[in-house]
Parts: C-alpha cells; structure tokens; sequence
C-alpha cells in the first residue's frame, strides 16, 4: 500500500480523527501558531489589493489634471506655440519659496508659495476650510494656508499675515490638494495665492528658484493620449518636464507593489516562524504517539496508513490554523488603514480580499505541511519492535535520506515565495539567504545553549537557577524552537530600530559642534552686506557661503543636448541633460570636497574659452565625460565653452552649498547670481529672531530652518517606522503563541517533576523560581542573539544601503535586552499557571 | 513513648458531581520511632489515600495526623512541604528521579531544597553504600530500573529521616532486584533508626513488617 492508497482508505481517517480525541484541544492551541502569520498575510493582501483599486479608481485625482507641463524659466513664445496645441482647459501656477510673516505671532515660516491661475484641479479637489476659502484665495482676498503652518503660530481664519509685501490675511486652512504627499506638506507647508496678486508681493526678483507650471485637461482617450504622444518629443526638445495622470498611476502602483512585497514579507516571516512552531508541535505529539505507531504495526498497520494517520493529522492542523488566521486577518484588516494611512497619499477604504485570504491559505498549507513533514518521518522508521522494547530511542535510528528531500521541499517553498513577492531574482534570493542565515545562528546558539546549560552551568548557583536552566536541555526540550521564534522577533524589532537611530543620527548634528543648520537663500548680490549684517548684530557665524548662478547644459561633447535627447539610444539620462545647474565660482575645494582627477584651475582671465570646470564625479558618470571633453552652458542666454578640467568627490551629506560644477574664479562673476549664505542657530528662538530679522529687512531672502526638516524627517520615518513595528507584531505575536504551545507541550512532564519536587519538600516559590530561571535563561539568550544578529544587520543596512554611519541608540539595546527575557518569564509563567499548585498526593495516584 | 506518626480517625470523602465517595473512613494508626509498618490491602482499599494523607501530601476531610509531633491538619501546603523535607522520605514504585540530574545531582535533591550547603560526602557515602560508587554521573536513563531504585533510597535517606513513606517499592523490579532493595530498606532502617511505613501487595514484604495495617473498602480490618 502506498500513501496514495493509504489516504484514500475511510479507516486511515476514521483514526486520524480517533487518535486526536485525548489531544484535540492541545492541537488547536499549536495551529494558532501559523495563525496570525496568515492573519498578517490577509490584511497585507487586502491592503494591497485596495490600494491598487483606489489607485485606478482615483488615477487622475492623484495629479488633478491629465498633464502637466513645468519648466524653470517662463514659457516663451516657441513653449507657449506648442502649449496653445493643448487646448483651452488650462490652469497656470507660479511656484517658489518665500517666507510668511505671522504679525499676531511675531513669527515666520519658510512656505511654498503657489499662485494659481484657472479652474485646477481638473480632478479631485481642495480640502479646506472654510470650503468657501478656495474660491476666496481665486478671487484675491488673501492666502490659502496650510492647517500645520496655520496651527504652529496658533492663526486663525481673518488672522493678518504678510507674503513680501502683501500684507493681507488667511482667507482658510488647507487640508489637502490632488497629487501632493503628505510628506511634501510638511517638508514646504503651501500658500496659495491668486495669480494676478503675485505682483503686489514683489517677491520675483533675479535668480530666484521659481518653477512655472501648466495643468491641464485633455480630451476623453485615446484623442487625449495621442495629444500627448505628438507633443511629447517637441516638449521635451524644449527641455520642459512633463507628468501625465497615468505616469503618475504607473508610479503609485509601482511603490504599491513595491510596498506590498516588502509587507507581504514581513508577514510570510510571521508565518515562518508559525511554521516552526507547528513543526516542532507535531514532533512532540508524533513521539508521543510513537508506542501506539509501534502497538498498529504490531496488529499489521501498513507503514504508508500509520504515516497518513499522522499526515492527515499535520495538515488538519494547518488547515484549522489557517481558518483561524483568516479570521483573524478579516478583523486585523479593519486597522491596517489606521497604521498606514499616513504613508498614502489618499485615505483609502480597505476590504476584505478573497483571493487575498485564498493566496494565504495556499501559502499556509503548503508551508505548515512541508514543515510538519521533518517530524512525521520519523513515523516511517517506528519499528512494531518498539511496542513490547520499553526503551525504544527513535534518536538512535540514523538519519533518513528522505529528510533531505523535505528540506529541499522547505527551501523550495520558502524561496518560491520570495521571488513572487519581490520580483527580481537577486532580491528573492537575498531574502530566503538572509532568512536562512538567521534562522542557522538562531539554531546554532540554541545548541551551544544546551550544551552549556548541560556542561558549565557552574556549581555555586542556587539549586532553583541550576534545575531551571537543567530544563532547557531536558529530554524533549524545546529550546531551539523558542529560541529561533524568540530570537527572530527581538532580532526584526530592534534592526528596525537601529536603522532608524542611524539614519536620525547622520541627519543631527553633535552637540557642541557649530556646523551650518541654517540656510539663507536667494539673497541678491546687493543684500549680502546686510544679511551679514543681520548675521553679526545677531551674534551668528557666517560659516558657509557662495555665490550661485544657473545655467542650462546645451552642448556637450560637441553635440547639441537637443540631440542627445532625441536619440534613444545614447545612454545619458535626459534628467542630467535637462536639469537646471545652479554653478558657483571658487579657487579651492572645500571641506566635503575630494580632489580625483586632473587640476583644479584656481582662476582665469576673464573671457578665456574654454572655461576649466572641475565636475561632481557622479554626474560625470551619468555624462558620458571625463577630463579634456567639452561642454556648453546657456548661462542665461549666453553661451560659455567650457572643458572638464578636473573631476571632484562630494559628499553630499554634509549640510553646506555643493556643486555639481564648480567654475574657476573670473568666469562667472559677470553673470546674474544670487547668493546662498549658511549659519549655525542653536534652538528656536534663535531661529526665529533669524527668521524675523532677515524677513523684515529683506522680505526676498528665504531662511531654511535645517533642525526644523530633521524633525520633518524624524516624522517621516516614524510614520514608516509605525507601519513596520505593525507588521513585526505579528512576528511578536507568533514568538508568543509558539512559546505558549511549547511550555503546554512540556506542561506535563513539568508538572511531574513539580509534584516530585514538592513531595521532597519544594515549596511554591522555589518551583516558581525555578520556572522562572528557565524562562529567563531562554529570553535572555534569544534577546543576546536576537540583538547581536540585529547589530550586524543595523550596521549592514547603514553601511550599504543607507551610506550612514551606523549609530547604536543605547537605550533601545537596553530595552531589547530588559523586555525580551520579561516578556518571556510572563508568558512562560501564564502558560505554567496551576504547575506549582497541584496537589502533590498525584505522585501516588499515578502509580496506583 | 510518643508515636512518631500518629493518624486519628482520618476521613477522606471525594466529591464526585452529585454524589460523595467515602475511600478511607475513620482510620487510625501509630507508628513509633523506628518502628516498621506496612499497608495492604486490595486494589481501590484506599492504602495510598491513606499514605498520602499521613505524608501530608493532601488534607484530610476530617480526622487529623501529627507528624514529629506537629500537627498537619491546620498547616498550608509550603509549611507541609518543609515539614516532609526535614522529616520524611520516599521511595516510589516508579523510581522519580529527575531526568535533567545525575545520579548524585538527583540524591542531593532534598538538601539543596532546604538551602543548606549540600553535604557531598554523604550523598557519596549514601551511593556508595547502594552500590553505586562508580556510577556517581550517570543519568537515569543511562541506568536500569533496580539501579534507579537504589538512587531513590539514597536520596530518601540523604536529610537523614525520621520516617521512610515507600509506596509499592518493588512494584517494578524483578524478584532477585526487588529483595535486594528491601533488604537495603531495612538495613537503613536499622542503622538509622528510621521508621518505615510503606504500602505493599506483596504479603513476605508485609511479614518482614512490625505492624501490619489491613485495609478494606476505605476501612481497617482486623488481621
């Protein structure tokens, strides 16, 4: 009979279901383990799949209107010709930053300000408040601001406020516009104004950074997308960039995939580790089934019907872990909007998938059942001798090839499921390496802690700490199960957290150091004097400075950019050849310069051609150029040969004006410039008298507040980090359901050796301590491995793909190393409950 | 003399849903200073009930048992379990020794539960006298049952008893193990001047016993 027969056989279930009676309630207490990994896999999949419903349903709100079309400078006539081509639904903004004065408050802000000609948005629409505000900004009657800005200085609808010149007032608070992120409302908080108001402002002077925009809207497809299809080229031969509602669809479903893979990863760990806690569930439960496999080979049980019994048994507990977990997902579900809704760019509605819950299912079976495989061999090998040898060691059998074939099942599974959910190769096979290398440190501490705990748990410890940590190589210990599961969720948790602390660190500055953290920007030539002026009666250091000029490439190698851009086949990407470069001039490289190639020119005559540029060795890479190959400048107008004469490092972490190209002096000095000028404030007030000197004397002059981005950032990665810790506590939750059904299987042995112990006198406490000295002695380990394995992973993500140094937060390492093992001892106690209590007279009764 | 162990008129009634089954009615005995006494009776007579209760490992319904002179009847478990670790021992019909313990480990149980320093002197002495002087390492399952039996009564005899409680000791052993290990009961209970109470099916082990205590149907017969 094989197994195939075997299944197929009433009997083979009839037992299955008979032999589970004396253990069903245990059972059901282990298929919670794959529970919730299920539960996370549901929620991520009905996450996903909402999110690329909402993204198709609201594809034009996501931009407001179905093309967009900006540029640096004005459009000029030959821009305006081909504008005109797309029809009369057109809206116009001027956007640039600016400060806004609040009188009430005596306080100002860096802003973005937005002046808005037309009906925009096509699509979607302003959320403020009043909903009659929006109509008053179009009208003239003053500033749409931002809810954040507006509460920051505690304003008020009817406040006064002053935008340049413009003393006017907030006509309401926005909320929201189509296309934008939160992250950008909080990075430049928007102002909208009416078009025809910028003037009073008189905010646009020379240089300043302004970006014009034209939306429009197109005609229903396919008259719309070919519309855009003809313009396409011409528009980008005139160096404008464009958006279209579907790019930006294509881009939001992108990251949403993106995102989902990464979560669905998160949660396929989850269910990994439920994986391991069922498979080390059914390996007690098969050994203590093995007399009675030995006792039915005994009275002619074929080998293929014993080991269905137990198959049927495995996969049944898959099955109802993977019921409960979708369940649980469908209730989980109902919060994934709360963990996520700050990292979308519009609020969605998240329903439960089916096929999302069908994904699961399969993903929970097939995995709970290849895991459970490793244990259930062993019910081939019983021998119908073990039934009248009381002494039976299975142990001692040797190894079954068939193991490696359920191995390999295992890997295959694990791997297949990677490369679905990352789509690329590498990635997938990162994953399952990465995975795979966490779990064999795990197992492998887990070893050498028995074999410690066996071998040089020293002598003078209290009898309770010696019998506790005796326990964790007890026969049929589950030490490496609780220590991978354990370790697992300490290791995921407290890499999260090290990232982060890296990644804030590098944004901050040290204590003490007076490095730049304030940045003035788009201060004219003739302002310099008095910004320094401002600078020093403030008592500020004036620590960085240069003068910045912008330019547009039109030549390079001595082939026009319009040419590079149409042929697609060159390999320069058109953001490099259309971007606008904001050059300076100096005769010497700066601190976070590094000299690679070639000379730097310290200066020229005025007039020499070709000028010698010393260019940023990244963006020379994307050039194509290296030193001797000529380029051309459009410096506003006017052309400037210039040759590569050196080629320089940057590092661009480091908070002070940086270049791209760096001109010689005597080259620039005629062109229009404005001037950046950077300063080191240490807390807000000082900010803020900054702000407010500098607003009131030069009301062009912008002043980022760098400390005031690294909170914005620090929200940033909170925000992402609150998805992520989400997600992990699934991963925690698993540890804890594991290590529940691992102190219930052992619960019985514990519980004899508890009576026996209080029969020789033991009271409560002491077997309460040595309950304790066992659990502790495994959550202190899983938290030792767990934290070391997140070090090397920390240091890993800061090093390579974070490019940080990598910063270790003290207190969340002392916290990981206080929490685990507490955690551990409470739910190892809660699951022990009633183990120090039991009457001591059952020593008899079991023998009587 | 004052009896070491003295059981009145203990009761013990389980309640079983609606109805309560009486399995010892109104038993009483004394056992003296190194005095000998055995327990038969038929399977279900109540002879372990009864050990269990004169061992103060559960209380009574009624009757009392003052145990070295103290009684059991108002104490709580813990104040039991430290009367049973300066006072008594026990030997098992299924051995119960500690798996995770060897041999020595296991006999230094009761000592190491006290908190005293524990005397491994004498837990070698004890061994050594059982026969197991090399086997001082080894753990239980790396012994066989008559072995384990010997470990039992070394580790029952470590705190120095005043009174032996063996349930069934040969129970499991073969006849040629199993007189070897009463013949090491006793002898300890010469030495030492342990008193010995166990609870046997076995009528030579009984005979060998100073007092016999009959039971039947949760009462005491007459022999």
């Amino acid at each position: 009979m094989n197994l195939f027969q075997a299944l197929l056989q009433p009997w083979t279930w009839r037992l299955a279901w008979r032999d589970s009676r004396s253990s069903r309630r245990r059972l059901f207490l282990y298929s919670l383990s794959i529970s919730l990994g299920i539960a996370a896999l549901v929620a991520v999949g009905s996450l996903g799949q909402s999110l690329r419903r909402a993204v198709d349903e609201q594809s034009k709100a996501l931009l407001g209107a179905d093309l967009v079309v900006s540029s640096r400078k004005p459009f000029g006539e030959a821009e305006e010709a081909l504008l005109q081509r797309l029809g009369k639904d057109r809206s116009d903004e001027i956007s640039f930053a600016s400060m806004l004065s609040f009188p009430a408050a005596g306080g100002t802000r860096l802003i973005n300000v937005r002046a808005l000609r037309g009906p925009f948005p096509w699509y979607g629409s302003f959320e403020a408040d009043p909903p009659s505000s929006v109509e008053a900004f179009r009208n003239g009657e003053g500033l749409l601001v931002e809810e954040g800005v507006a509460r920051q200085f505690n304003a008020q609808v009817g406040d006064p406020v002053k935008l340049g010149e413009w003393n006017t007032r907030i006509v309401g608070l926005l909320r929201s516009v189509p296309g934008d992120s939160f992250a950008f409302a909080t990075l430049a908080p928007r102002v909208y104004m009416a078009f025809d108001r910028l003037d009073t402002t008189q905010l646009l002077g020379r240089g300043s950074l302004v970006r014009y925009r034209s939306l429009f809207r197109l005609p229903e497809d396919p008259v719309g997308k070919q519309w855009i299809e003809e313009l396409r080229d011409p528009l980008k031969e005139l160096r404008l960039d464009i958006d279209t509602a579907e790019k930006r669809r294509e881009d939001l479903g992108r990251t949403a995939s993106n995102l989902n893979g990464f979560l669905n990863l998160v949660a396929f760990i989850a269910l990994l580790l439920g994986a391991v806690g069922v498979a080390s569930a059914v390996q007690v439960h098969v050994r203590q089934r093995l007399p009675q496999v030995a006792v039915l080979r005994c009275l002619g049980a074929p080998m293929a019907a014993t080991f269905a019994v137990y198959l049927i048994q495995a996969v049944a507990l898959g099955a109802v872990g993977v019921l409960t977990g979708i369940a649980l997902g469908a209730l989980v579900q109902r919060a994934v909007p709360a963990a996520f809704a700050s990292l979308l760019p519009f609020p969605i509605d998240v329903r439960f998938s089916f096929s999302a819950a069908a994904q699961a299912a399969v993903a929970g079976l097939v995995v709970s059942s290849t895991f459970a495989l490793l244990p259930l061999l062993e019910v081939r090998r019983v021998s119908p001798l073990a039934a009248i040898r009381v002494a039976f060691d299975p142990g001692r059998a040797g190894r079954d090839p068939a193991r490696w074939l359920v191995i390999a099942a295992i890997a295959g599974a694990v791997l297949t499921f990677a490369l679905l959910q990352t789509r690329e190769v590498r990635h997938g096979l990162g994953f399952a390496a990465g995975l795979a290398t966490a779990f064999l440190l795990l197992a492998g501490a887990a070893r050498l802690l028995v074999i410690l705990s066996r071998r040089l748990v020293p002598t003078w410890l209290p009898f309770a700490w010696r019998q506790g940590l005796a326990s964790l190589h007890r026969p049929q210990n589950r030490t490496g199960t609780l220590l991978v599961s354990l370790g697992l969720g300490t290791f995921l948790i407290l890499s999260l957290q090290l990232t982060r602390a890296s990644l804030l660190q590098s944004l901050s500055t040290p204590p003490g150091e007076r490095r730049a953290n304030a940045i003035l920007f788009d201060v004219q030539p003739d302002q310099v004097e008095g910004v320094g002026d401002i600078l020093q009666r403030l008592n500020l250091p004036l620590v960085d400075g240069a003068a910045i000029v912008t330019m547009r490439l039109s030549s390079l190698k001595d082939r026009p950019v319009s040419e590079w851009l149409t042929n697609s086949t060159e390999d320069v990407p058109g953001w490099v050849l259309r971007r606008e470069y904001r050059s300076t001039w100096r005769s010497n490289l700066v601190d976070s310069e590094r000299l690679l190639r070639g000379t730097l020119s310290p200066r020229i005559d005025p007039g020499t051609t070709p000028v010698p540029v010393s260019v940023e060795s990244g963006i020379a890479k994307d050039l194509g150029i290296d030193l001797g190959d000529r380029l051309t400048f459009d410096v506003q107008g006017v052309p400037l040969d210039c040759v590569v004469g050196s080629i320089r490092e940057v590092e661009w972490r480091q908070v002070r004006p940086n270049f791209f190209v760096v001109f010689p002096d005597g080259a620039l000095e005629a062109a229009p410039s404005m001037h950046i000028l950077a300063t080191s404030i240490s807390n807000a007030t000082e900010s803020a008298i900054l702000q407010r000197e500098v607003v009131g004397e030069f009301p062009n002059v912008s002043v980022i507040d760098l400390t005031l981005v690294l909170s914005t950032v620090e929200g940033v990665v909170s925000k992402v980090a609150l998805a992520i810790r989400f997600m992990t506590l699934f991963t925690i939750g698993t540890g804890i359901v594991v290590l529940a059904g691992a102190v219930v299987t052992g619960r019985w042995q514990r519980m004899q050796e508890a009576i026996l112990l209080r029969t020789l006198g033991a009271s409560q406490a002491q077997i309460r301590r040595i309950l304790i000295a066992e659990y502790a002695g495994l959550g202190i380990l899983a938290a030792l491995t767990g934290s070391l394995l997140a070090l090397g992973s920390g240091w890993a993500l800061a090093h390579f793909l974070f490019k940080v140094p990598f910063h270790i937060q003290p207190s969340d390492l002392f916290l990981t190393l206080i929490t685990v093992p507490l955690l551990t001892v409470i739910v190892g106690l809660a699951a022990s409950r009633g183990i120090s209590s039991h009457p001591p007279l059952e020593i008899l009764r079991r023998e009587s | 003399m004052q009896p070491l162990l003295a059981v009145d008129r203990l009761t013990k009634v389980y309640r079983s849903g609606t109805h309560d089954l009486t399995v010892l009615h109104e038993v009483s005995l004394a056992v003296l200073p190194g005095e000998t006494c055995a327990i038969v009776g038929p399977s279900g007579s109540g002879k372990t009930t009864l050990l269990g209760l004169a061992a103060g490992l559960d209380t009574a319904t009624s009757g009392s048992v003052r145990l070295a002179g103290e009684d059991l009847g108002p104490m709580d478990e813990d104040s039991r379990a430290r009367i049973r670790n300066r006072h008594v021992g026990f030997v098992f019909q299924n051995f119960q020794l500690l798996p995770t313990l060897t041999a020595m480990e296991n006999v230094l149980v009761p000592l190491e539960l006290r908190g005293t320093n524990p005397d491994r002197e004498a837990a070698v002495r004890l061994l050594k006298r059982v026969g197991l002087g090399e086997r001082l390492d080894h753990y239980p399952i790396q012994l066989s049952g008559g072995e384990q039996q010997r470990v039992a009564i070394a580790r029952a005899f470590i705190n120095r008893p005043q009174l032996l409680f063996a349930d069934e000791p040969t129970g499991n052993l073969d006849g040629d193990t199993a007189r070897l290990i009463v013949d090491m009961l006793f002898e300890l209970n010469r030495d030492a001047g342990t008193a010995l109470v166990l609870v046997t099916h076995d009528p030579e082990l009984a005979a060998l016993c100073q007092q016999v205590l009959r039971l039947r149907n949760g009462r005491r017969v007459q022999s």
